[in-house]
């Protein structure tokens, strides 16, 4: 089987995440597959490179789709900020190994905004 | 008897023609009587406890927090007021006994807090506490309808309180009129079986997190905001804690409050009914081997529910863990970096003898003195009222629409520039951008209190919302 160079990926935003995308609910993306290891020399044109993770998903999005204010969706640590819980597939990330998941053609992935209203 | 009343029936039919018809509207008028008479009834109980109320004094400074007696059976009124549960398989008699038996603890009398209480105390729990420090104003109304119109400036406990105990008098209802906070928190949860965490802010949600988890007790958390909803059950039968989702509160900036962010009004009333159905499942161990989870609701989405699987409770969590390092409550406001109510703070990002104040704005105004008067609010605030000239440019579009107001600074580009919003904490970041733009040779300002305080001050048929 071909190893497919983009992976479809469904995003969905809630509890007021759609703000930061344009008020999308529902993205459907294509993501890389893989993404290049950095090293520090960097001389090779046959760049080592790994599986795409949702740290990259996060990483991507944020450059890619992300329309205003990045440090409300990406943390300094490279992960979604405080009060964002991500779901993989409908199942809270820590059941699927959090930032380290890597990534599935057809995935569905979940950003939610705690909400604190009442 | 059967056999005799057949004998006789024929009869009967002959004299009924005239009598029956008069004997059923007099059954029929006693029927009103009854209801009037109970209606005068509530209104006058309505009455004397709204008189208790505004006498301060008479009011127990502590509520008492004596355990629920327990009882071994239903009385006839009970049976008679929640036949319909007592007769639904997997609830019936032990489950309305669990119900009877069981004191919870409503955090919050607001959106969520309005129907989850209501529907507690007519499901018959013995013993309902209702903690709320805020009174009641009219801008509640839409969502908060254990309130009304006739009791605003009364304590939002208080007025929760009468509406419970008017639906059912055999619900002991319990009033912590008192901001919630890490000095008094844990006696009154600890007094309770089930909290209901309906509060609206970051602040107390982690404070009700530990006391929970310290003293043991399931917490049914929900929140709401826009057309979104979530509900959750914390701290109950091996599932996460409050803090092993979200170990380090967000960033206060992140935070938005129903009165900055809007709510339709039914989306709260939506959680809070659900949380009411939670903690009775919880009281009458209804699906109790359930795993974790979160429920979402999107009112404007095609599909509007969606439960997910959350995880197990986390080893290392600081406060529900194997080795916590949280043994008793700390300062959440500190933690938080924000207030424990849901009003939005003052900015003070510009000194005081920088900006304008609404009297100063109002000369230059009648004075006609030429300015731009940008207003950076949302346009769909702008639409529901705005100060005459004033030009809409929202705070997050301003950079780029800086040339629409370069064309409005006249032929020497010096006109003056203020600017205003809703409560005059945006117009001071907006100042910031104007002046990094360096759009005008004149002076560049805000409004202090922006058109709130406008129509304070000012203009008091200036609408606010
Ligand atoms: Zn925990």
């Amino acid at each position: 089987m071909a190893t497919k160079d983009t992976l479809q990926i469904e995003l969905q935003f809630s509890g007021g995440m759609e703000l930061l995308f344009d008020n999308q609910k529902t993205i459907q993306a294509d993501v890389p597959a893989f993404f290049p290891i950095v090293t520090k020399d960097t001389d090779t044109n046959q760049q080592e490179r790994h599986a795409a993770t949702i740290r990259d998903l996060i990483a991507w999005t944020s450059i890619e789709l992300l329309k205003e204010r990045p440090e409300l969706f990406i943390g300094d640590d490279g992960s979604v900020r405080a009060g964002i819980l991500v779901l993989i597939n409908g199942a809270d990330w820590e059941l699927e190994g959090e930032l380290e998941y890597e990534l599935q053609d057809k995935d569905e992935i979940v950003f939610i905004s705690t909400l604190h209203g009442g | 008897m059967n056999t005799s009343n057949s004998t006789h029936s024929s009869a009967k039919s002959d004299s009924s023609t005239s009598v029956e018809p008069l004997e059923q509207r007099v059954r029929r008028l006693e029927q009103e009587k009854v209801a009037l008479e109970q209606q005068i009834e509530a209104l006058r109980l309505e009455q004397a406890l709204w008189n208790r109320s505004t006498l301060a004094a008479d009011l127990p400074k502590e509520a008492p927090l004596d355990p629920l007696p327990k009882v071994e059976k239903l009385s006839n009124l009970e049976i008679a007021r929640y036949g319909r549960q007592l007769i639904l398989p997997n609830f019936g008699i032990q489950g309305q006994m669990d119900l009877r038996n069981c004191a919870m603890l409503v955090v919050g009398a607001g959106g969520l807090g309005a129907s989850c209480a209501l529907y507690l105390g007519g499901a018959g729990v013995g013993r309902l506490g209702i903690v709320d420090h805020d009174t009641v104003d009219i801008s509640n109304l839409h969502r908060q309808i254990i309130h009304n119109e006739s009791r605003q400036g009364m304590p939002k406990a208080e007025s929760a309180a009468i509406s419970v105990r008017m639906l059912n008098p055999l619900c002991q209802v319990i009033v912590h009129n008192l901001v919630l906070d890490s000095s008094n928190a844990q006696p009154i949860i600890n007094a309770y079986d089930i909290v209901i965490d309906a509060t609206d802010n970051a602040a107390t949600r982690y404070l009700l997190n530990d006391a929970c988890v310290l003293g043991g007790k399931p917490l049914v958390s929900g929140s709401a905001l826009r057309f979104d909803g979530q509900l959750t059950t914390y701290n109950y039968r091996g599932g996460p804690c409050y803090r092993c989702l979200f170990p380090t509160p967000p960033p206060a900036e992140t935070v938005t409050n129903c009165s900055d962010g809007g709510v339709l009004g039914v989306v709260p009333g939506t959680i809070g009914c659900l949380q009411a159905l939670e903690a009775i499942k919880i009281a009458t161990r209804m699906n109790e081997h359930d795993p974790p989870t979160m429920t979402l609701f999107s009112a404007n989405s095609s599909t509007m529910f969606r439960t997910i699987k959350l995880r197990k409770r986390k080893p290392d969590c600081i406060v529900c863990g194997d080795s916590p390092t949280i043994d008793k409550l700390i300062d959440y406001v500190q933690f938080c970096g924000s207030s424990a109510t849901d009003k939005t703070p003052d900015l003070f990002l510009i000194p005081f003898q920088e900006r304008l104040t609404c009297k100063a704005y109002k000369s230059i105004y009648d004075r006609r003195t030429p300015h731009v008067l940008l207003d950076v609010r949302e346009k769909v605030q702008f639409d529901i009222c705005s100060l005459p000239s004033s030009i809409n440019i929202p705070l997050k579009n301003l950079p780029e629409h800086i040339d629409e107001i370069k064309d409005q600074l006249g032929p020497q580009q010096d006109r003056p520039v203020y600017v205003v919003c809703r409560r005059g904490n945006d117009s001071q970041p907006a100042v910031k951008i104007l002046q990094e733009y360096g759009i005008t040779r004149g002076e560049i300002k805000d409004i202090v209190g922006g058109l709130e305080k406008w129509s304070d001050q000012i203009d008091p048929d200036f609408p606010k919302y």
